[in-house]
């Protein structure tokens, strides 16, 4: 099963709330999938620097003085802010490539969550009324966001295994499914240079879309060209610094329901997800079809400008 | 009326109460508050009676159904009326995949779009849906009808048997054994009935029949390279 939510936000006013309300939306689909739960959130603008999100099993350990080890090695400015097992660390854009690369001497046993301007990725083992509370993400504010509570079939449950999964700068994923093709395109996709983490099948979705936006296609392309050569069950929900987009596989067996306002657009895997929204009654309520790229942004012209950094 | 308030009192309130009404009941009007697509809302009924549900239902709304008028003022999750014996459901909205699966008999109305798989395995059951479905309706379908008023997607009535397809728009393709079929008088007739019937907006001379060219029947040793 697992269940999938996103929220994509139109209207300023409701930024304070983004953490509130796709935490809610998210503790809505918990029994499609108790396995471990993850959310994206994408904040404020961080002007020039980029976040690193990291994650130990033994924080008090390997988050002490992280900041000042990384200051010396980066020669800048690093921010830390931990919340339980993740760290946020803010530094130069420029300089994030050395940190994460002096990281696993540094702190061997420290994972990398997330990287990007905006984006920060929490995801644990547990249930996501739980993840949620320990990372307090129902105070944070951002302009979209996507989340996912895990029924495990292709790898095993681990923090890593956990959605959402991040493969390049401020692009995150999470799926529900399971591709049958992730062992040889992860090969592939590794001979390529792509950087890819774990076992996990929709890591290896994750990294092909980054792979194919690397290669110079928009989003909407990299999604297109995702129904030719992933195969397996799928209803992506994908986020970038600018937006968020839906695809499901032509089979689409796995349910999606969207729904849009003049606030919003909103998704989840069952309506259930969607029902406390403001203004749900009068929402125009869809299911996405198969085989069809869904994109919406907060830039002007969506689809066709959207790149990855 | 009897009013009901399912995030207050619950699922299985909810279902205990309405199967135990029999056909004697003097309760024979129902309205379920708050659903909220919460999933197998009237589930397993088996009397006379009418539940008005206000709002939209998640997975298996009226599964099981027998003689029941399930009314879904809002919209259907998958799988509503699952192996559907009688009785009757209408939905307001649209539908999710696989609407009436595997059902027996009655009639399930869609005012809006059924998604995939409408009618997949349908044994009896009578679908009507003013909008469109989605890909791979009625697979497997063997006995009933399904009257679409706007299009078909791909593969409708792909491996079916003796069900009856009624598209008044266009089908994106027609699954493997499923062909164009002649309207005849009789086909004519049924439609006006069901038309009339249903509330739905069409008129029976603008449809369509499609159903089993039956080569899939028997074995062909000529298809055996394909296996």
């Amino acid at each position: 099963m697992c269940g999938i939510v996103g929220l994509f936000l139109k209207d300023p006013t409701l930024e304070p709330m983004l953490g509130d309300m796709l935490t809610d939306m998210l503790v809505t689909m918990t029994d499609r999938g108790p396995d471990s739960a993850g959310i994206a959130i994408y904040g404020a603008e961080t002007n020039g620097n980029a976040k690193l999100t990291v994650q130990s099993d033994t924080p008090d350990a390997d988050f002490s003085k992280l900041d000042n080890d990384l200051r010396k090695l980066v020669k800048g400015k690093v921010e830390m802010s931990t919340k339980d097992t993740h760290a946020v660390l803010e530094m130069q854009a420029d300089q994030l490539d050395i940190a994460r690369a002096a990281l696993s001497n540094l702190r061997p046993n420290v994972r990398v969550m997330s990287r990007g301007d905006t984006l920060e990725i929490y995801k644990e083992v547990g249930l996501p009324k739980d993840v949620a509370s320990r990372f307090d993400v129902r105070t944070m504010s951002g302009t979209h966001g996507i989340g996912h509570t895990r029924m495990a079939t292709e790898s095993a449950v681990t923090t890593m295994g956990a959605h959402p999964f991040n493969t390049g700068p401020d692009q995150c994923l999470v799926h529900n499914g399971s591709l049958s093709n992730h062992n040889s395109l992860r090969r592939r996709l590794r001979r390529l240079g792509v950087h890819i983490e774990t076992e996990n099948d929709t890591e290896v979705g994750a990294a092909y879309l980054t792979w194919r936006m690397q290669e110079g296609s928009t989003l909407g392309q990299a999604m297109e060209s995702a129904l030719e050569d992933l195969d397996g069950f799928f209803t992506f929900v994908v986020g970038t610094k600018d937006g968020f987009g839906v695809v499901r596989d032509p089979i689409a067996c796995k349910p999606a329901v969207m729904a849009e306002t003049d606030q919003y657009v909103a998704f989840g895997s069952e309506y259930r997800a969607l029902v406390n929204l403001p203004g749900i009654e009068t929402a125009r309520v869809w299911e996405p079809e198969p085989a069809t790229v869904y994109f919406w942004s907060h830039n002007e012209a969506p689809t066709s400008k959207e790149k990855a950094a | 009326m009897q009013s009901f308030d399912l995030e207050a009192q619950g699922l299985r309130a909810l279902n205990s109460t309405l199967n135990a009404q029999s056909t004697e009941t003097n309760q024979t009007v129902w309205e379920v508050t708050n659903p909220k697509g919460s999933h197998a809302i009237a589930v397993g009924l088996d009397a006379p009676i009418e539940v008005n549900v206000k709002g939209s239902t998640g997975y298996y709304c009226g599964g099981m159904n027998k003689q029941a008028t399930i009314h879904v003022h809002g919209s259907a999750g998958p799988g509503t009326g699952e192996n559907m014996m009688s009785g009757k459901i209408i939905i307001e909205g649209d539908a999710s995949q696989y609407l009436g699966a595997t059902a027996h008999g009655g009639l399930i109305v869609v005012k809006g779009n059924a998604s995939s798989r409408c009618g997949i395995s349908m044994k009896g059951v009578n679908i009507v849906v003013q909008g469109n479905i989605g890909h791979m309706s009625a697979f497997m379908g063997q006995s009933g009808n399904l009257v679409v008023c706007g299009d078909a997607g791909d593969a409708l009535g792909d491996s079916c048997y003796e069900a009856r397809f009624f598209v008044r728009g266009s089908v994106k393709s027609l699954g493997a054994d499923c062909e164009k079929k002649e309207m005849r008088p009789e086909h004519i007739e049924f439609l006006r009935e069901i038309i009339a019937e249903s509330g739905v907006d069409a008129k029976p001379e603008e449809f369509t029949r499609y159903g089993s060219a039956r080569t899939l029947y028997n074995f062909d040793v000529d298809n055996a390279g394909a296996y």
